[in-house]
C-alpha cells in the first residue's frame, strides 16, 4: 500500500465560520408561543466523505465504526455525543466528528478499502431542534420528515432548489443540515425565514 | 412526478436531472467520427413515442446515481427505475 495521504487537520483556534457577522443570537419571528425551534451552527467540526471501493462496503463501514466508536453498520446510520455518520449513496458515507484528528483516524482505519476526502473546510453543519422543526424543514425540502419515514439517526441527501444538502436526524425533533460552505449564508437566511412563522432562537 | 430511486426511495422530480433516451445511448457515433448525417441523426432524430419510454435520469440532488427509468409519456406513470453503472 502506498503511503496514505492525510490532510492537515482543522486548526480549531484559527477556523472561521462562514456565518461570521450573520450569526445573531437571540429570539426572532412570531414569538406568540415562544421560540418553537432553536437554530445553531455546529462549529468547528471535522467532516469527511468515505467512498468504499466496490466490494469493500462492509469493511469500510466497520472501519468507520472502529474510527468513530459509532454503532454503524453497512445499512445503519449512527449518531453519538461526539460523532455521527450516514450513508448518502451506495458505498458512500458522510462522517462528522468533534475530534480534528478524524481525517487521519479514518484514513488509517479504512486502509485500502476506501478513499477518505476531508470536507471540513468545505461544509457547514446547521442544527434545527424543537417541536416545529419538521414544519420548518417541510417548507424547504421535498422530503417526508415524519418519524416513521425519517427514523432517528438516518441521514439522506436532497436539495433546496440548487443548494445540495444532506440531512441527518440527530434527536426526536433535531436535524443536522449539511450544506456547502459557500452556500452557508444563503441557506442560513432561508432557514431563518422559514422559521419566522413559528418563532426561533439562535444559540 | 415522483421517481422511486432504488437507493433513496420515492423522491420529487426536482431532485433529478434528465440525461436522455436510454435506448439511444448505443446509437452514438464514434466520438472521433465526423459523419455529419450520423451525428445529426443521433442528436435530433427521436422516435418520440406516445407511451412507454426508457430514459436515463441522474439523481443529482440525492445519491447522484444514474437510473434507467421506464416511464409512460402519456400518463407520466413510472413502470421501473433501476440503477445503472458501477455499484448498480
Ligand atoms: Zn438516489
Amino acid at each position: 500500500m502506498a503511503e496514505p495521504f492525510i490532510s492537515t487537520p482543522v486548526i480549531t483556534d484559527a477556523a472561521e465560520s462562514p456565518l461570521v457577522g450573520h450569526y445573531e443570537q437571540g429570539t426572532f419571528g412570531n414569538l406568540d408561543r415562544g421560540a418553537q425551534v432553536t437554530l445553531t451552527e455546529r462549529f468547528p467540526l471535522a467532516i469527511c466523505d468515505v467512498f468504499a471501493w466496490t466490494g469493500s462496503e462492509t469493511k469500510s463501514a466497520n472501519a468507520i465504526k472502529r474510527a468513530t466508536k459509532l454503532a454503524l453498520t453497512k445499512t445503519r446510520d449512527a449518531v453519538s455525543e461526539d460523532a455521527q455518520a450516514f450513508r448518502h449513496a451506495p458505498g458512500r458515507w458522510t462522517v462528522i466528528a468533534i475530534d480534528p484528528a478524524l481525517p487521519e483516524t479514518l484514513t488509517t482505519a479504512v486502509g485500502d478499502n476506501a478513499t477518505v476526502v476531508d470536507l471540513s473546510h468545505g461544509r457547514t453543519v446547521l442544527r434545527i431542534d424543537g417541536g416545529q422543526s419538521r414544519r420548518v424543514l417541510s417548507k424547504l425540502f421535498p422530503i417526508d420528515f415524519k418519524s416513521d419515514c425519517f427514523p432517528l439517526e438516518k441521514g439522506i441527501a436532497t436539495k433546496h432548489h440548487e443548494i445540495f444538502a444532506q440531512i441527518q436526524r440527530v434527536g426526536d425533533d433535531a436535524f443536522d443540515i449539511i450544506v456547502f460552505r459557500s452556500y452557508a449564508r444563503a441557506f442560513w437566511h432561508a432557514l431563518r425565514r422559514s422559521s419566522e412563522e413559528v418563532g426561533y432562537a439562535v444559540e | 412526478m415522483i421517481i422511486a430511486c432504488p437507493f433513496c426511495g420515492p423522491r420529487d422530480l426536482s431532485e433529478f436531472t434528465y440525461c436522455g433516451d436510454a435506448d439511444n445511448l448505443a446509437a452514438r457515433p464514434d466520438p472521433a467520427a465526423t459523419d455529419q448525417a450520423a451525428w445529426n441523426a443521433y442528436v435530433y432524430d427521436r422516435t418520440n413515442p406516445a407511451g412507454e419510454h426508457a430514459e436515463i435520469w441522474q439523481h443529482s440532488g440525492g445519491c447522484r446515481k444514474f437510473l434507467r427509468v421506464v416511464r409512460s409519456t402519456v400518463t407520466h406513470e413510472i413502470e421501473s427505475a433501476e440503477m445503472v453503472g458501477p455499484k448498480a
